[in-house]
């Protein structure tokens, strides 16, 4: 089963890594929480995948004996719980960033680092300072 | 006091400040106290620790019982106690000067809550001895910064947030996978226990590899050349206050991750990653130096000074002697006070002078010749002129490149310190010396008429220009224990025993 789950793990990287370079905001968020997963499962193949049995200590029993790793699964909860709590307010920032500027391209969102007024523009940047007039 | 209060006292002082100040939610003048309060606990608290450990003792707390190494420790040495105690020096100074002006609009968006979080996330990570735990720290420092980046939700801001958030998120789950493959490979997670396996371990080309992974991790977080994009890109919208407190602690905690696991865990192919560290210690410095030669606003000029400073505190790992390593503490904590105190002037040049950009403020000498003589002590120091606190990290790590043989290495650093020193100067002579643009009158007479900005936004600025003033002219304290407490970094066996307890047997990797 692990070379199936590294395979897995890597194609989910690929598709993150393909997602994250776009430069829709939309995509860069969807890549994000697919980078999670693939983490989460990398976590899930570190902690090597043998016993199907749940990880309970028997009464009387001081010790785990056969059962599964507990600890990926301890560790792959708390960051589920981190990065769903993360995307989720990335989302809401890309939606009112979405709102405000009025584009989900991030080539076109320079308010922060305004282009200097000399450079030659080219026809996306003029598009964007088009964009941008009315507000400054 | 025990090792369990004097480890927990720091994490526990900003997480009650958390907890109350959301409670006290509407009562903005509570919140204030509050987060005031906790600042000074956490300040308390980490004088304590730092008593505790200065004399070379490494000291550790489990929590829930849990033998090592399977639950969480906490662990101080030497560094982490320095750390911590600066993280409480800044809270303060940073807190005090958060009360001025705008702060209402601040706190009706959780300035403190957040605030107290991202102190919070910062001294659990310089304490925590397990590398999954550090993540999470790392996690509660992030989303507490997110939250204070996009504070007012400007446009600028927004698109700021865009850029700071991606990057960094991006970064944590590069982090969390490369636990996840360390895990893999040694079946342990907690740092004492994983400095035991690691050298133990068949394929150590692997560990190279994992030791590149949590370079670039730890590389994107401290803003080293090529993953500092998102530094310059945010820092500059956020508010006078917020931005110091980002620039004294959040890329330091980048520092101190790599200079922790590359003398605990990775130390054993210095060879491979030395010249690499060196590589991007010289473009860090060069080019972080360059962008801010580019710019006339304050805090971009500031900015970009951050990114080409961390260049010199990767000193230590790029020689890898204990002068060198014993430098970068040096560097770390003398930059820490200087950087935040330049952005707090810049704030108040911003107030009197009416602009954060250097085209349209002047005279400020003039009128406030006291604030050119507070801004000329840490700019001069951030250049590293003598007698300031700057001149002994610069001349500490510098000697040590040069003891070691990385010639190059002290070139780039002596180079760039002539280059910061212009930007400093620039600073100097549009904000302080030419004339003042005509319409600026107005903005000064606002300014001192208002008495009590003036002391709350001032007072911070003069405490944290005497401590560099201090740690210039009474250097001896401040370099020897920086020295000994890089000597105690490369002795990983005090810290192997302080959380195991007594010397333990080596135990043999689980799988």
């Amino acid at each position: 089963m692990e070379p199936v789950f590294a395979l897995a793990f890597g194609v989910m990287v690929a598709v993150a890594a393909y997602l994250l370079m776009s430069r829709n905001v939309l995509r860069v968020v969807l890549g994000l929480l697919v980078l999670g997963n693939a983490t989460n499962l990398s976590i899930f193949l570190a902690g090597r995948m043998g016993s199907r049995t749940p990880p309970l200590v028997a009464a009387g029993e001081t010790a785990l004996v056969g059962g599964a790793n507990p600890l990926p699964q301890a560790l792959i909860l708390t960051a589920i719980v981190i990065s769903f709590s993360l995307v989720a307010f990335t989302t809401v920032l890309f939606e009112s960033a979405h709102r405000r500027l009025g584009t989900v391209d991030t080539d076109a969102m320079r308010e922060a680092e305004p282009e200097a007024a000399k450079k030659v523009p080219t026809d996306r940047s003029q598009a964007a300072a088009r964009k941008m007039e009315p507000a400054e | 006091m025990t090792a369990d209060l004097l480890l927990t006292l720091p994490v526990l002082a900003p997480a009650i400040g958390v907890a109350l100040c959301a409670l006290a939610w509407g009562h903005p003048l509570l919140q204030r106290l509050i987060s005031l309060a906790a600042s000074l606990g956490l300040f308390c608290a980490s004088v304590v620790l730092l008593l505790a450990v200065r004399d070379g003792t490494v000291i550790a707390t489990q929590f829930g019982g849990w033998a090592p190494p399977f639950g969480i420790s906490f662990v101080g040495d030497m560094f982490s106690a320095a750390m911590v105690l600066i993280t409480g020096l800044m809270a303060v100074a940073v807190g005090v000067y958060g009360l001025v002006g705008d702060v209402e609009a601040r706190e009706n968006a959780f300035y403190h809550v957040l605030y107290q979080g991202l102190l919070l996330g910062v001294t659990g990570a310089f304490l925590t001895g397990d590398i999954f735990n550090l993540y999470v720290w790392f996690e509660i420092m992030l989303i507490s910064s997110f939250g204070l980046l996009s504070l007012g939700g400007t446009r600028e801001q927004l698109d700021a947030g865009i850029k700071y958030v991606t990057l960094n998120l991006i970064a944590t789950t590069f982090f969390l996978m490369s636990v996840a493959f360390l895990y893999g490979m040694t079946g342990t997670l907690n740092m004492a226990d994983l400095a035991r396996v690691i050298p133990t371990l068949e394929n150590q080309g692997l560990v190279t590899a994992l030791a590149l992974m949590f370079l670039a991790t730890f590389g994107a977080k401290a803003a080293v050349f090529p993953l500092f994009y998102w530094l310059p890109a945010a820092y500059h919208t956020a508010s006078a206050p917020i931005v110091a407190i980002f620039a004294a602690l959040l890329t330091k905690v980048g520092v101190y991750a790599i200079i922790r696991t590359f003398t605990l865990l990775f130390d054993g192919d210095a060879g491979y990653t030395g010249p690499i560290v060196t590589a991007v210690a010289i473009f860090t410095m060069v080019t972080g130096v360059l962008g801010a030669a580019a710019h006339f606003d304050i805090r971009r000029i500031l900015s970009f000074h951050i990114v080409s400073q961390i260049g010199y505190m990767l000193f230590g790992i790029a020689v890898a002697t204990p002068l060198a390593i014993g430098g970068s503490i040096l560097y770390v904590i003398h930059h820490i006070i200087v950087k935040a105190n330049l952005f707090l002037i810049a704030g108040v040049v911003n107030r009197a002078g009416g602009s954060f950009d250097l085209k349209q403020t002047g005279g400020l000498y003039r009128t406030m010749p006291m604030l050119g003589v507070l801004f000329l002590i840490p700019a001069l120091s951030l250049a590293g002129l003598p007698p300031l606190s700057g001149f002994w990290s610069k001349f500490t790590v510098i000697k040590a490149s040069l003891d070691a043989g990385h010639i190059v290495l002290a070139t780039a650093g002596l180079a760039v310190g002539i280059l910061t020193l212009y930007s400093m100067i620039k600073i100097w002579n549009e904000a302080f010396w030419k004339a003042a643009p005509d319409q600026s009158g107005q903005t000064m007479r606002r300014w001192q008429a208002d008495r009590r900005a003036k002391i709350i936004m001032l007072s911070p600025v003069v405490v944290l220009a005497a401590i560099t003033l201090t740690i210039g002219l009474f250097a001896e304290p401040f370099v020897d224990y920086s020295l000994r407490a890089g000597e105690q970094l490369l002795d990983k066996s005090a810290y192997i025993d302080a959380v195991f307890g007594a010397p333990a047997q080596v135990t043999e990797a689980r799988p």
